[in-house]
C-alpha cells in the first residue's frame, strides 16, 4: 500500500460512510471520485437527520410547544455551528439558503434592488472570471441584462490560473461587485484572494467569494478572506442536499433589501406596508430547510472533529500523488495546474482523442465514478479548445489505492479504444 | 458494457463512412447540450433519392459511429424507405433496453441494430440519436417540409 505523508486514516474514516461499501456492476466495489459534484454522507449526518424527524420535527420560530422549541433550538444551533466553522464575527451573518446557487443569486438580487451606494445600474460594472461555475456567471448576466450594467471578465492563463495582469482594467472605479470562485470546480485552481480583494477595496467594490469547492476541503475563515459575502453549499461537505449558506457582513445585511418575501422575514405586516425582521431572518422567507440545516450542523461537527487542516493536508497528499500518476498516463493532458501547489483535489483531464463520455462509461463499468462533461463551466472548455473533460475529485476518505484504481482504469480505457 | 460498445460500433468509430462535408441541398448543426457532442450535416437529394449525407462533428464514439452507420445505411435510399429506417431506429433507441430486436427489425436496420445495447443507458441515447435527428431536420429543410423535431 502506498504511504504518503499527511494522509488521514482512511480505513477508519471510510467506516463512517455506508455508501462507500456499495458494490456495483456485478461485484465491483465503488471507487467514488465525483466528490466535487457531491460528497458522500457519514453515518453521523444520516443519524442526525433521522433523529430530527423521529424525535423533534416541528416548524421553527413559532408555537410554544416543546417540539417547536426543540426544532428551533436545533435549527438555530446549526447556525451557531456554521458561524464557528467559518469564523463569522456574528451568528446573525449566517443566512441559510437552499444551495450555493441561491446564495449567489440572492446577492445579485440584493444589489439589483439596492439603493446607493450599492445599487448596480447602467453606469456601473460587475467583474467575474472565466473559470466560474455557471451559477456564478448566469446570475450576473441576468443582473447585467436587467440593469444595463457592464459585465467584465478575468481571463485564464495557459496553465489554468487567473490572469490578473489587467486587474486595473477589469476592476475599475465603476465596479460595484467582484464575484469569483475560491477554488475552481473544473480545474481545482486555488485563486489569489488577497490581490483581488485589495484591488476591489481600493475602488470601493464589494467582493463575493464562491467557496463551494473550498468549504469542504480547507479551513475557511471569512474574516481572513476579507470579502463582503461568502457562499457555499452543504451537500459537498458531507451535509444533505437542500441547504446552502450565504455569509455577509452585518452592516451590509442591514442595509441591503430583502429578495424573497414571506413568513418569517417580517417584523410587522399591514395592508399598507411591512417592516422586516433583522438579518438573518430578513433573508429567510418561508419555512426553511430545517432538517437539512440540522444535518449540515452534524456535518460541520464531523469535519471539525477530524480537523479541516488535517483534511486539507490529506487532500494535498492525495492530489500530489494523483497528479504524478496521471502525468504518467500516455496522451493524458491535465486541464488546469499540473502541480499540487495552490490547487484543490479536483483534477480535470483529456485522454488523447477519446471522448470523456467514453472514458467515463468504461471507468464506470469498472466501478469508478467520475464526472464527464463541461462541469457547468463551459467557458473553461472553450478557453482550452476542448469539448469536455473527465474529472476525478477526491475527499477526506479517498485513498492512494483509489488513485491506483483510476490509473489502471484509464489504461483499460486506452486499450479499449486504442 | 460490451453490450454497448459492440465491435461494430467501435469499427465505425475508428473508420467512419462518408465523413467530411460535401455539397448538399441543406445544412444543419445539432448539439447535445449535456455533453457537447455536435454535428454539422448536409443532405443531397436527386428527386426522392437521397444521394449523399456528409457530416463533420465531434463527440463520443457512440455519436460518431452512429453518424457513420447512418451514412452507410441511408445513402442511395428513397426518402420513404429512409424515413422508415429512421423511425425503426428511433423506436429501438427509445426502448430503454427492453426491446429485443426482431428479425424484421434487423433486416431494416442492418448495422444500426448494434446500437440496441445503448438504449439501456439513458445518458447515451441522445448521443446515438444526434445524427439521425440532424438528418431528419436537414431533410425537412431540403425538401421544403416544415416538420422539425429535436430530441
Amino acid at each position: 500500500m502506498t504511504q504518503l505523508p499527511g494522509l488521514l486514516d482512511t480505513e477508519a474514516i471510510r467506516k463512517d460512510f455506508p455508501l462507500l461499501d456499495r458494490v456495483v456492476h456485478d461485484g465491483k466495489k465503488i471507487v467514488y471520485l465525483d466528490n466535487a459534484a457531491t460528497s458522500q454522507k457519514p453515518r453521523q449526518v444520516l443519524d442526525a437527520l433521522n433523529e430530527y424527524y423521529e424525535q423533534h420535527n416541528a416548524n421553527v420560530h413559532r408555537g410554544v410547544h416543546v417540539l417547536a422549541e426543540e426544532a428551533t433550538a436545533l435549527y438555530e444551533g446549526a447556525r451557531d455551528k456554521v458561524a464557528a466553522f467559518i469564523n463569522a464575527p456574528s451568528r446573525n451573518e449566517v443566512i441559510f439558503t437552499k444551495n450555493a446557487s441561491e446564495s449567489l443569486n440572492l446577492v445579485a438580487n440584493m444589489l439589483g434592488w439596492a439603493d446607493e451606494p450599492y445599487r448596480v445600474d447602467r453606469e456601473t460594472e460587475i467583474a467575474i472570471t472565466e473559470m466560474e461555475h455557471h451559477s456564478n456567471i448566469v446570475p450576473w448576466q441576468l443582473l447585467a441584462q436587467r440593469t444595463g450594467a457592464k459585465l467584465k471578465w478575468f481571463g485564464l492563463t495557459d496553465d489554468g490560473r487567473l490572469d490578473l495582469s489587467n486587474i486595473e482594467e477589469v476592476i475599475t472605479e465603476k465596479t460595484k461587485i467582484v464575484s469569483f470562485t475560491l477554488v475552481s470546480n473544473i480545474m481545482g485552481t486555488v485563486n489569489p484572494v488577497e490581490a483581488i480583494v485589495r484591488r476591489a477595496q481600493d475602488v470601493g467594490a464589494l467582493v463575493l467569494i464562491d467557496a463551494s469547492q473550498a468549504a469542504p476541503h480547507m479551513p475557511l475563515d471569512v474574516q481572513a478572506l476579507g470579502a463582503d459575502f461568502v457562499a457555499f453549499t452543504g451537500h459537498k461537505m458531507c451535509g444533505p442536499t437542500g441547504i446552502g449558506v450565504l455569509w455577509g457582513r452585518q452592516e451590509l445585511l442591514e442595509d441591503l433589501p430583502p429578495f424573497l418575501g414571506g413568513g418569517e422575514m417580517i417584523e410587522t405586516v399591514s395592508m399598507h406596508a411591512s417592516t422586516y425582521a433583522p438579518a438573518p431572518h430578513k433573508f429567510e422567507a418561508g419555512t426553511p430547510p430545517i432538517a437539512q440545516a440540522v444535518g449540515l450542523g452534524a456535518a460541520v461537527d464531523y469535519l471539525t472533529a477530524i480537523g479541516m487542516d488535517k483534511i486539507a493536508a490529506h487532500e494535498h497528499a492525495i492530489t500530489e500523488y494523483a497528479v504524478r500518476r496521471l502525468l504518467e498516463v500516455p496522451d493524458l493532458r491535465i486541464i488546469g495546474p499540473a502541480t499540487a501547489e495552490d490547487r484543490g483535489a479536483a483534477i480535470s483531464f483529456t485522454l488523447g482523442d477519446i471522448h470523456p463520455h467514453d472514458v467515463g462509461q468504461v471507468l464506470d463499468e469498472q466501478g469508478i465514478a467520475v464526472r464527464v462533461g463541461h462541469h457547468c463551466a463551459r467557458p473553461v472548455c472553450l478557453r482550452y479548445g476542448i469539448p469536455a473533460t473527465t474529472r476525478a475529485s477526491f475527499y477526506l476518505y479517498s485513498s492512494p489505492a483509489e488513485v491506483d484504481a483510476l490509473i489502471d482504469g484509464l489504461e483499460h480505457v486506452r486499450n479499449f479504444f486504442g | 458494457m460490451d453490450s454497448m460498445y459492440q465491435e461494430l460500433i467501435l469499427d465505425h468509430y475508428k473508420h467512419p463512412h462518408g465523413r467530411g462535408l460535401r455539397e448538399g441541398d441543406a445544412e444543419v448543426h445539432h448539439v447535445n447540450p449535456t455533453c457537447g457532442d455536435e454535428i454539422t450535416l448536409r443532405v443531397k437529394y436527386d428527386g426522392e433519392t437521397l444521394t449523399d449525407v456528409s457530416y463533420e462533428g465531434q463527440g463520443c464514439s457512440i455519436s460518431q459511429a452512429s453518424a457513420s452507420v447512418l451514412n452507410e445505411l441511408l445513402v442511395g435510399k428513397e426518402l420513404a424507405e429512409a424515413r422508415k429506417i429512421q423511425e425503426v431506429f428511433l423506436e429501438l433507441m427509445q426502448s430503454k433496453g427492453k426491446l429485443e430486436p426482431t428479425e424484421e427489425m434487423e433486416e431494416v436496420l442492418e448495422d444500426a441494430v448494434a446500437f440496441a445495447g445503448v438504449s439501456k443507458y439513458p445518458a447515451r441515447v441522445k448521443c446515438a440519436l444526434l445524427s439521425w435527428m440532424a438528418w431528419k431536420d436537414a431533410t425537412a429543410q431540403a425538401l421544403g417540409g416544415a416538420e422539425r423535431e429535436t430530441v
